[in-house]
């Protein structure tokens, strides 16, 4: 297996940065972008079973859209924002200056590298690294956008952040038409209506197998579509 | 707007609210009346949306023509979201819908409010429509091409282009006024306002007390002929007997408008009823919790809103 079964020590390594680090330009930036996102995305928000909360989580949801990550970010209360960052792919994200001054200094991401991928620094050990003892991440287990708008399965990632950090919660999320709203390979948006829900936490069950897991996972994203 | 009629329908309608929500809220406190609490609710939370639309209504006449019809156009484009959001849309239709939405809405407005009837009556269903056709086509899908820019098509008429004649209903010239005061007008649209809601009202009621034959029992259980009868009679007669607030109209004309208003009213709630039906939800705005969209609210006045407008021109224009 890839990755050591002992749990990963919680503060082995401090955030990258202490939360109020963030410029004032940058942090202004950060309002004005989420203000925009939800105006023109008109996204109702509904925390089914759930309240939005400081605790350390992870926040695991269908992934259709560029907006989607800024998308729940934004609509998130501000101390819960403040904490929580999103994860997004490097070579996407670090191509260009405003491109990483976006990713890196306004939404504050933990960049991924998709494309090399080293045994002793997993992806998710950067991740459970990064972290530390406070923050929460918002992550896409399908991988990548998806092009029909359905959910595509899971990736083993979610699995394996569960395992090492059972002491944090998954939140499932779902995202109802933004799709629509911004599709894979467009760049102007549409404002139709959107909706976010976010559901009941779970964790991964004593000696739960990767797939059950998984597939229990990816229906609870589904189940908040209704 | 400072004359003396102005101040009486307003002062009329604020009265009728006061009343209104007086008993509402004696209803909601006494529940042991026999009456439905689902009923009292509902009541209570229609009277509640008035209250929204008559205060935002009242801050937009005090602030002028222009405010009016960019709130109009902010309506428009509130509606036409929750149009298309639930009609079904294929990926080949995106980039006709980012232009229907920031350049052929704005634009249409634009023309309302400089009062080119001559452009704006027919830059929407004909322009538009080519633009549309042309765009989507060029996309390249063609997959059901006929039904996709139907439906854009059917939501750019009914949530932009029949809801700006209530905003245009602010230029119309009405012979003997001074068209430097437009108190006239503004009195012209809250009647217009009043009648579509009145309507809407009388339909509900006169359905629940004598309601026997609904219209078609497939789309909607709860709109009958006893409904659309009594709801047209009874806006008759109110508007017979407010005919002092619209300028142009003698008595028994205020009434035929208002009978004609009451039965477009009633098409517009059909039209979105069958629409809804399809879709296979309740409300507009079920992506908005605890309320229904402003497409639930302004599908009768889409309906009415151009019939008034060119009765009002027959009637009484230069």
């Amino acid at each position: 297996m890839l990755y050591q079964a002992e749990p990963m020590p919680v503060d082995v390594a401090s955030p990258r940065r202490a939360v109020p680090g963030r410029t004032a330009v940058c942090r202004a930036a950060g309002l004005t972008l989420a203000a925009l996102a939800r105006l023109l995305s008109g996204a109702s928000v509904r925390w089914i079973a759930c309240q939005p909360d400081t605790c350390q989580r992870f926040y695991f949801a269908n992934h259709t859209s560029h907006l989607d990550a800024l998308l729940i970010w934004s609509s998130l209360p501000q101390p819960v924002r403040e904490l929580t960052r999103p994860v997004a792919a490097k070579d996407y994200w670090s191509r260009g200056v405003l491109r990483r001054w976006l990713a890196e200094e306004v939404f504050d991401a933990l960049l991924i590298d998709r494309t090399d991928i080293k045994v002793h620094q997993s992806p998710v050990d950067v991740m459970l690294r990064e972290i530390g003892s406070t923050r929460s991440l918002i992550v896409f287990p399908e991988g990548s956008r998806s092009v029909t708008g359905d959910l595509g399965e899971f990736k083993s990632g979610l699995y394996y952040l569960a395992k090492k950090r059972p002491d944090i919660e998954l939140v499932p999320v779902h995202i109802d038409n933004l799709n629509r709203i911004l599709p894979r390979g467009e760049f102007l948006p549409v404002p139709l209506l959107s909706c976010i829900s976010f559901g009941p936490p779970m964790w991964l069950e004593h000696g739960e197998a990767k797939a059950n897991f998984l597939a229990r996972a990816r229906k609870a994203v589904q189940a908040l579509k209704e | 707007m400072n004359d003396i009629r102005t101040i009486a329908l307003i002062a009329g309608v604020l009265l009728l609210l006061l009343v209104a929500t007086a008993v509402g809220q004696f209803l909601a406190r006494n529940p042991d009346r026999g009456l439905n609490p689902a009923a009292v609710n509902a009541f209570n939370l229609r009277l509640r949306g008035w209250w929204i639309i008559c205060t935002v209504l009242a801050a937009a006449f005090w602030l002028g023509t222009t405010t009016t019809v960019v709130l109009c156009g902010l309506v428009s484009f509130w509606a036409l979201r929750e149009f298309i959001t639930l009609t079904p849309t294929r990926k080949g239709d995106h980039r006709a819908l980012f232009w229907v939405f920031f350049l052929f809405t704005p634009l249409h407005y634009v023309l309302v409010a400089y009062n080119r009837y001559d452009l704006f009556s027919v830059f929407l269903p004909l322009y538009g429509t080519l633009f549309v056709l042309a765009r989507v086509a060029m996309a390249g899908d063609y997959k059901r091409f006929l039904e996709r820019t139907a439906k854009i098509q059917a939501g750019l008429v009914v949530c932009v282009y029949c809801l700006s004649f209530a905003a245009a209903l602010l230029h119309v010239r009405i012979r003997g006024q001074d068209p430097a005061n437009s108190g006239a007008n503004f009195r012209l649209l809250f009647f217009l306002i009043l009648l579509v809601q009145f309507a809407d009202c009388m339909q509900y009621v006169w359905s629940r007390m004598a309601g026997r034959r609904p219209v078609a029992p497939e789309v909607s259980s709860t709109r009958t002929w006893e409904g659309l009868l009594g709801s047209a009679t009874s806006t008759a007669l109110l508007a017979a007997v407010l005919w002092w607030a619209a300028p142009p109209f003698e008595p028994w004309q205020a009434a035929l408008v208002g009978f004609v208003v009451a039965v477009m009213g009633f098409a517009g709630g059909m039209t979105m009823s069958a629409i809804k039906r399809d879709r296979g939800v309740k409300d507009y705005g079920t992506l908005v919790v605890g309320h229904g969209g402003v497409l639930d609210r302004v599908d009768s006045m889409c309906f009415a809103a151009p019939v008034f407008y060119h009765l009002t021109w027959f009637v009484a224009g230069q």
